[in-house]
């Protein structure tokens, strides 16, 4: 089971912000096809949110076929946005804490690190599989 | 099409000389948590009194879950109010406050409300007078609940609550809601806490209401135009300005897109719900709005 939490300040509107949520933990790996997301009430009990917000964020993964709902029994995954990258994940976040430190050293805030990286990636081709 | 939760018309309230609501026409949907935001004095605990039947209007008319709101016991059944400061009786104990409950309401549910209170960690016999604020706010919401109204109403509920017991006030409540079904409106000074929980919006000011509506369809159909001076003079019909700022050089609008289309509107940026409710507050006492000011990075 996963948590969800909510960032009023982030500009993203709030079911938006719980659907990226699951779509990270299922590219993390941390969630996986069979299992259950926490149901309306456990949600709204836990972050004091509008049930129609979860409603609406659990239509929306259904409709990009990640969940499907079981009726009286709760909302199951049934589809992984995990795949073979997820291996080379240990590695590359090795890497990258390389990186983070010889770039830390070389004078750069967080703040600097994060543009550079954005600037950088908006930079490099994107090579579709 | 399930019978609005509230309908009004032309609604008005004055005492003596002085209109404590100006014209109300409101109709909002089943099934909605409704956020009423206003100034002190704007009308909100009055919107809210002719709502629960505590007072009758003026002139205008209100239909609350389709009737007249207190015209007879079944409707004051269907409808849970609140009153400002979430009044307990403190010489009473909680338990004595459950039976009171279940005394004088035909749809008391006994085995919800027990299980709610012991769930708070309530201790049901402990005088209400000796609890804490936020057990207090508590109490209040599980009696409203516990008569099993198709609506709740709840006039500035966290206000005197620190953000522990507000938070805590507002996952119980949530919590109702998915369970019950009830629709809610509560009135609040924290928009912060409006853009958690509220699905449709009121704003009130100077006794009036200035904007109504989903607060999807509200942030998606209001845009912060900012362009040279002179490029932003005409607007398609149905694109009302709500608040505007020049300098020498430069125009800053905020507009309300009324026309449904979601008009594609040259450099239109996108307006917060705070900033929104800012500048029709703004508005209605007649200031130039601070929001016009690009508050966000």
């Amino acid at each position: 089971m996963i948590d969800f939490h909510l960032e009023p300040r982030s500009g993203v509107a709030p079911y938006m912000q719980l659907v990226q949520q699951v779509q990270q933990a299922l590219r993390l790996g941390m969630l996986d096809v069979g299992d259950q997301l926490p149901t309306v009430k456990q949600v709204v009990a836990k972050i004091a949110i509008n049930p129609n917000t979860v409603l609406k964020a659990y239509r929306e993964l259904e409709r990009q076929g990640l969940v499907a709902p079981q009726p009286g029994r709760g909302t199951f995954v049934t589809a992984t946005l995990a795949d073979a990258s997820l291996d080379a994940h240990a590695e590359l976040g090795t890497a990258l804490h390389q990186w983070i430190t010889t770039a830390r050293a070389a004078g750069l805030d967080d703040a600097a690190i994060k543009a550079l990286f954005d600037t950088t990636i908006r930079k490099a081709p994107q090579v579709t599989p | 099409m399930s019978t609005p939760v509230l309908s009004t018309t032309a609604l008005t309230k004055r005492y003596g000389k002085h209109t404590a609501l100006a014209e109300a026409t409101l109709d909002i949907p089943a099934g909605r948590i409704v956020g009423l935001v206003g100034p002190n004095g704007a009308g909100k605990s009055t919107l809210l009194a002719l709502a629960s039947g505590l007072i009758r209007p003026t002139s205008g008319r209100i239909e609350v879950l389709g009737r007249t709101p207190a015209a007879d016991s079944a409707q004051l059944a269907d409808v849970g109010f609140v009153a400002q400061d979430t009044p307990v009786y403190a010489g009473l104990s909680v338990a004595d406050h459950l039976s009171l409950g279940e005394h004088l309401n035909p749809t008391w549910d006994d085995a919800f409300a027990r299980d709610r209170i012991a769930r708070l960690g309530l201790d049901p016999a402990k005088k209400a007078g000796r609890l804490s604020g936020g057990q207090k706010a508590q109490l209040a919401l599980t009696i409203a609940a516990a008569k099993r109204p198709r609506l709740l109403i709840f006039d500035e509920p966290v206000a005197a609550l620190d953000p522990l017991a507000r938070r805590a006030f507002l996952q119980n409540l949530m919590e109702f809601v998915a369970e019950l079904e009830v629709s809610v409106i509560l009135s609040s000074h924290l928009i912060g806490d409006v853009e958690r929980v509220c699905d449709h919006l009121i704003v009130l000011a100077e006794s009036r209401v200035q904007v109504a509506g989903d607060i999807e369809d509200l942030l998606a159909a209001h845009h912060r135009l900012v362009g040279p001076r002179g490029t932003l003079d005409a607007l398609p019909d149905g694109v009302k300005v709500i608040a505007a700022d020049h300098t020498d050089r430069q125009t800053t609008l905020i507009v309300h897109d009324t026309t449904g289309d979601h008009l594609e509107l040259p450099g239109a940026d996108s307006v917060g719900l705070e900033d929104m409710v800012l500048t029709y507050l703004h508005r209605a006492e007649g200031l130039t709005a601070p929001t016009l000011q690009e508050t966000r990075a």
